[in-house]
């Protein structure tokens, strides 16, 4: 619902520590780099890997869905995460949420796929930076090396005390996605700059 | 932290898993068919096995899937998973039980020496002392050596010119009880006071006996003291407290205080991955790093001191190697050393706890950014455990005077911190070891006025001894000490086991030796089996489960090549079994030894005894002590351990509980072998609360959940109650209102024009399929298939056993797709129980539940003036009664914000739900608020909810709910099914148990006096005189407020058979006084529900 005509502007739900964000950014030298990416399209979808509309979704999107438990394809504004055996999430760009929605649906025909669409259900902070490895470790039981978690991975997890979606980007060093319920972002915002003031 | 795999994901740490039960026990086919018997056998009983066991785990913090395991429940290990609806693998075995590698090593050839032989082996050491004269001159008798002790080396008396590892560029001042003293880095506390002459460094806790510094590590029973500056510590060990300057410490009587105020330092946690682990830098962990380091594996080195070395740091030998080898893992990419680190638990698959002083030997100096203690969350592939052993005392009378000291330690002082623990000094050993700690130290200038050696004919290391014109007397023993407050002064020895012959020697210092105990705690902690071995007199390693090998001391292994060769093997050993090629390290070269004699097993010193022999010096715990526990009987260490108390201080024993072991044996008669050793628990040392707790402090220590109009709440100073990890509004007090005047004034408000609140925190579930009538029709007591699209239904969940789970409303959004809310707490237990059912039992249901509560702000809008305020928003919008009738929901544009609005009620009023994005919360709900200024809207929390609800006999799950009421018994038979052949909870309304007409019913209750006010909680009793007791119980009060429309409190409660009791009158005792009540029916205002639609 957010690319229809508004007389409000949208609030993201970490609008209010983007100064915080920033302000442990710059006071790191360049070590860490957080930031809030928000109102990326997210689509919950469900469907049966095995089943005829997995190929149909797929094309439609141009993009297959993962099948490797844990990781992600890219394919250009869009990626697709890897949830479960029958459950990814589609990240796209801000307000793309309708078309995809639509393209999945009707690719789908009669096929038992559902569609969710859950962009406001967790918002994206963005973790880069040389030391974002060691910033996540204080709080992450996950294996983050990029031995064992390199780019094209992704996971649930947890972090803190909360429950995450965590994906490496695409490029080496570059960090990563950290996906959050909206209501924990607070929470993890706050965690996260604890934990940072270690590299101030 | 076990490690679970996931069929999907792969190994997970356990805390990401949800346990389920026993597999494999299906919903029965036909639940009415069933017998009561047979249906609580369903309900109530499942198998308890030791052993295999297969059971149901979720995935529930990664993939959310269910799975099937087989977890052995004696050792906890997985021995298998598998997917749902697959079979159970018919055969699984554990993993094997490994010894640790031969060969062992702690029965050296008679080639081989016992000990490392130090290299500066000073022959023209001092001469025997005179056994006379004053001790404390503080001039040196002591002959050659004697001449590089400083008298005045700033002030340190006891201070050696040229050894030790310390800076004697940088002078530290401390103060120890009220004394200032000067010391220099490198010190430890221990250390910097033996250096100006103090040994005494505390009292016993129950006799309150002087206790002086016993080692140089942290096996210190005796020097525990009080850190008052900077930041109150108690109950340190001394011998680990790195100096600072600053430092203000005192002694303490046995037992320390805990500060008062909050501690200012920051903590924080890690979780590190590798492939190897070792523990302990000393000769064999090096060693092992050193083979590991150039391989690519991913290594960890964790040693508690500050720098590598271990005890070859204390014996100063190798140095060069041990820089050679720092340097190499300092340039390994994937290698990281941790000093400072001590790894204190080691549990379940390799995972293992450490703790890094980061700043505390920084003092006031420690930058406030970085954490002072952080504790390390180790998962490792292997694990090489080379910890190496503690020195063992000896019980005799007097054995606990200031000046008495373990041999090693005396001379790990003088290595590491330059410093001379005595000037004069009788050594009492039952091994060699002692005899090259007594060469070094007469070399570094302590005067050894005797080596006392119980075996009667000590061998090569004796004569060694004599050449460096030392006395040695073969067969004697120590058998007491005299000496004042602050030292000791004499001790008397005698031919071993005879009181006749009795010398008397004068001395400072009686170094002891009773043998080697190998540091076996984090190997027993892993599930390891410890065996007693004959020739050490101790117990070592031998076989386990997990990852592990044991090097160097630890494993037993004494001789100094042994130890090396052992450390290099096992550290290849593990990275190659993890694919990793190594090449032979450097090792140092060892010079030839002494024949080895084998030492003697000696735990109580025999003969006449004229004082207390110690056993546990930090609980005061004697031989006598320990004779009065076998003597009542008790035959286990265990028994005995928690009889006297000995091993349990907080040094755990480290120097006392084999000691302990091998005295009980003696007193019992029979081999210490039989009787083996106390439960190492962890943690290994101490380690504080704040480190645990780590970040989890404060604001930080649970996760705060607030709503996107969150700041709108705070800025209009709502009071916030807790509700699961949400922020809800609790009322918003004007000024100069109390609690109970601004809830009256909201609920007022609300039931008189309108009012608003931030529902936004009920859960919300997607339920999307061609099944999903039939899913929710199988999870709600009531229909919710007919349920028609744009309209809403109530529903209620229910356990099996039929006991109310959750309630909420339910959306037909379309055809094949519902919403579902779930009260705010049980958001994720509802997603959880979906999941459960349809993974589990009905995967063939065509369905998808997704959690969207943070998709959706919510801003109910209550009261006879909501529909205004709505038509004012939404002008698109059919607002009157017949175009949007109760239950029935819209899409709409409100305020401009697409939106959802929902008219249902939980106040009994004209109600609508609005439901936008979160992005657009706040907007929605100012403009909601300037809408309703005109009818005078006012915001409302909680509190008001709760008593708008409750003046309509609305239960609130939880609250007048506790997993032991059915819907019947909150009187909501209607929402019960009677068409449908089975849902969950179905078959228990069947049960005898269900259908008893004494059940607890909910009802409204009415105190007779309309101002008096029920706590919650309170009893009802049905006499109005309180019977002698046990006074027969009807029930209790669940919710209760005052009611503004009303004009008078109420409550809601549980009694039993409730509604057969309605204008009874019963009693409910509040404090003194039994407060007549009467019996109501649940719905105290508008029961004919006039209200509802405007």
């Amino acid at each position: 619902m957010a690319d229809t005509a508004l007389t409000a502007p949208l609030r993201s739900p970490l609008s209010h520590v983007a100064d915080r964000l920033a302000a442990a950014t710059r006071s790191s030298e360049g070590a860490i780099r957080l930031a809030e990416l928000p109102f990326l399209a997210q689509l919950n979808v469900r469907l049966d890997a095995k089943g005829a509309a997995a190929a149909a979704v797929g094309l439609a999107l141009d993009l297959q869905l993962p099948l490797q438990p844990n990781t992600v394809v890219r394919a250009g504004e869009s990626t697709a995460l890897w949830l479960g055996p029958d459950e990814w999430l589609l990240v796209g760009p801000p307000g793309s949420e309708r078309d995809l929605e639509s393209r999945i649906r009707e690719a789908a025909g009669d096929e038992h796929v559902s569609v969710t669409d859950v962009s406001a259900q967790r918002t994206t902070l963005l973790v880069t930076g040389p030391r974002a490895h060691d910033l996540l470790a204080h709080g992450c039981p996950l294996d983050l090396h990029p031995r064992a978690f390199g780019s094209g991975r992704c996971a649930q997890t947890t972090l803190g005390r909360t429950q995450v979606v965590l994906v490496a980007r695409d490029e080496p060093r570059a960090g990563f996605w950290v996906l959050v319920r909206s209501t924990f972002a607070g929470y993890l915002a706050d965690w996260l700059l604890d934990a940072a003031t270690e590299y101030r | 932290m076990l490690l679970i795999p996931c069929p999907w994901c792969g190994p997970r740490d356990e805390a990401e898993f949800h346990y389920g039960g026993q597999a494999h026990v299906p919903y029965p086919e036909n639940p009415a068919s069933l017998s009561d018997e047979d249906w609580a056998r369903y309900l109530f009983f499942r198998d308890n096995p030791k052993g295999p066991f297969a059971e149901r785990w979720s995935h529930s913090a990664g993939c959310r899937r269910w799975f099937n395991a087989v977890r052995d429940t004696s050792t906890n290990e997985i021995l298998t998973v598998y997917r749902t609806g697959e079979e159970r693998p018919a055969a699984v075995e554990s993993r094997p039980v490994i010894s640790q590698p031969g060969p062992v090593t702690s029965q050296p050839s008679s080639a081989e020496p016992a000990r490392p032989a130090f290299e500066d082996e000073a022959l023209s050491g001092p001469k025997r002392g005179s056994g006379g004269g004053s001790p404390q001159d503080g001039t040196g008798r002591g002959g050659g050596g004697a001449a590089s002790i400083s008298g005045s080396a700033a002030g340190q008396p006891f201070r050696h010119t040229t050894r030790g590892r310390v800076d004697r560029e940088t002078p530290l001042t401390f103060t120890f009880d009220g004394t200032e003293y000067q010391g220099y880095r490198g010190d430890t506390l221990a250390s910097a006071l033996l250096a100006n002459g103090v040994i005494q460094a505390g009292t016993s806790i129950k006799l309150g006996r002087p206790r002086g510094i016993f080692s140089a590590g942290v096996e210190e029973p005796n020097a525990v003291i009080q850190i008052e500056e900077p930041f109150p510590e108690p109950m340190l060990p001394a011998t680990t407290v790195e100096l600072y300057d600053g430092l203000v410490a005192t002694s303490l009587p046995g037992q320390g205080r805990l500060a008062t105020d909050p501690d200012p330092a920051r903590y924080d946690a890690v979780h590190a991955h590798c492939d190897l682990l070792i523990v302990g830098a000393g000769p064999a962990g090096l060693a092992a790093a050193a083979a590991a380091a150039r391989s690519g594996a991913r290594v960890i080195l964790a040693d508690d001191q500050p720098e590598l070395g271990g005890s070859l740091l204390g014996t100063a030998q190798h140095l060069d190697w041990i820089r050679e080898v720092t340097e190499q893992l300092d340039a390994a990419p994937e290698v990281r050393v941790l000093p400072r680190t001590t790894v204190f638990g080691y549990y379940d698959d390799n995972h293992l706890l450490a703790v890094e002083r980061r700043t505390n030997h920084l003092g006031a100096d420690a930058p406030e950014n970085v954490s002072r203690e952080r504790v390390w969350r180790i998962r490792a592939r292997r694990v090489v455990l080379a910890t190496g052993a503690h020195e063992r005392s000896l019980a005799f009378a007097n054995n606990d005077r200031p000046g008495v000291m373990l041999a090693s330690s005396a001379r790990t002082h003088v290595n590491r911190h330059g410093v001379l623990p005595g000037r004069h000094a009788v050594v009492f050993t039952t091994n060699d070891s002692a005899y090259e700690a007594a060469l070094d130290l007469a070399s570094a200038g302590l005067a050894i006025a005797a080596i006392v050696d119980t075996r009667p004919e000590p061998g090569e290391w004796a004569e060694r001894a004599r050449a460096a014109g030392i006395e040695v007397l073969p067969g004697h023993a120590v058998t007491g000490t005299e000496g004042g407050e602050a030292r000791l002064t004499a001790v008397t020895v005698a031919p071993y086991g005879e009181s006749a012959g009795r010398r008397e020697f004068a001395a400072d210092l009686l170094l002891v030796s009773g043998g080697w105990n190998p540091v076996a705690h984090l190997f027993s902690q892993c599930g390891g089996k410890l065996r007693h071995d004959e020739t050490l007199g101790s117990f070592v390693p031998d076989a386990c489960r997990q990852a592990v090998e044991v090097a160097g001391s630890a494993s037993g292994a004494l001789d100094p090549a042994t130890v090396l060769a052992q450390g290099a093997a096992a550290g290849a050993r593990a990275v190659e079994a993890e694919g990793y090629t190594t090449e032979a390290p450097r090792l140092p070269e060892v010079p030839a030894q002494p024949r080895p004699t084998p030492p003697m097993h000696v735990y109580v010193v025999p003969g006449d005894t004229d004082g207390p022999a110690f056993v546990d010096l930090q609980r005061d715990v004697t031989v006598d002590d320990l004779a009065r526990a076998t003597g009542a009987g008790l035959r286990s260490v265990e028994h005995t351990k928690r009889y006297t108390t000995a091993g349990t201080a907080n040094d755990q024993g480290k120097t006392s509980g084999v000691l302990a072991s091998g005295v009980v044996a003696e007193l019992l008669g029979v081999d210490i072998s039989a009787l083996g050793t106390t439960t190492f628990r962890p943690p290994y040392m101490p380690v504080s609360f704040a480190a645990l707790a780590g970040r989890d402090r404060g604001v930080l220590s649970d996760p705060v959940r607030t709503t996107a109009i969150h700041e709108w709440h705070v800025a209009h100073g709502a009071l916030f109650e807790n509700v699961g990890q949400w922020k809800r509004p609790w009322y918003y007090p004007q000024a100069g209102e109390d609690m109970e005047a601004a809830v009256l004034r909201e609920c007022a408000a609300t039931r008189e024009s309108v009012g608003f609140m931030d529902a936004s925190t009920l859960g919300k579930i997607d339920v999307q399929g061609p099944d999903a009538g039939v899913f929710l029709d199988r999870l709600y007591t009531n229909m919710m298939s007919t349920l028609k699209v744009g309209m809403i239904r109530y529903g209620v969940m229910c356990r099996p056993d039929g006991m109310v789970f959750d309630d909420g409303t339910v959306i037909r959004v379309a055809p094949e797709r519902f919403l579902v809310t779930t009260t705010t707490g049980n958001a994720a237990a509802v997603l959880d129980w979906m999941e459960e059912w349809h993974q589990t039992e009905w995967p063939e249901l065509k369905v998808h539940c997704t959690s969207v509560t943070e998709q959706w702000a919510t801003v109910a809008l209550v009261g006879p003036k909501s529909r205004e305020v709505l038509g004012s928003l939404a002008p698109q919008l059919a607002v009157a009664n017949d175009d949007f009738p109760f239950m029935a929901w819209r899409e709409t544009s409100v305020a401009g914000i697409e939106a959802r609005v929902c008219r249902i009620s939980f106040s009994g009023e004209l109600a609508f739900e609005i439901n936008v994005s979160p992005w657009q919360g706040l907007a929605l709900w100012e403009a909601v608020y300037e809408a309703g200024a005109p009818y005078g809207i006012t915001p409302y929390g909680t509190e008001t909810m709760h008593v708008l609800r409750a003046e309509k006999g609305y239960p609130i799950i939880g609250q007048d709910t506790d997993g032991t009421v059915t819907p019947q018994d909150l009187g909501m038979s209607w929402v019960v099914s009677k068409k449908k052949p089975d849902f969950v909870g179905k078959r228990s309304y069947a049960r005898a148990d269900t259908s008893r007409p004494d059940r607890k019913h909910l009802v409204g209750l009415l105190p007779e006096d309309p101002g008096t006010f029920l706590p919650e909680g309170t009893h009802l009793i049905a006499d109005g005189v309180l019977p002698a007791p046990p006074v027969p119980m009807l029930g209790h009060v669940t919710s209760s407020y005052r009611s503004a429309a009303l004009g008078r409190t109420f409550a809601l409660a549980l009694i039993k058979g409730g509604r057969d009791r309605i204008g009874e009158r019963l009693y409910a005792p509040v404090g003194d006084q039994l407060v007549p009540v009467t019996v109501a029916s649940p719905v105290l205002y508008d029961p004919e529900g006039a209200r509802r639609d405007g």
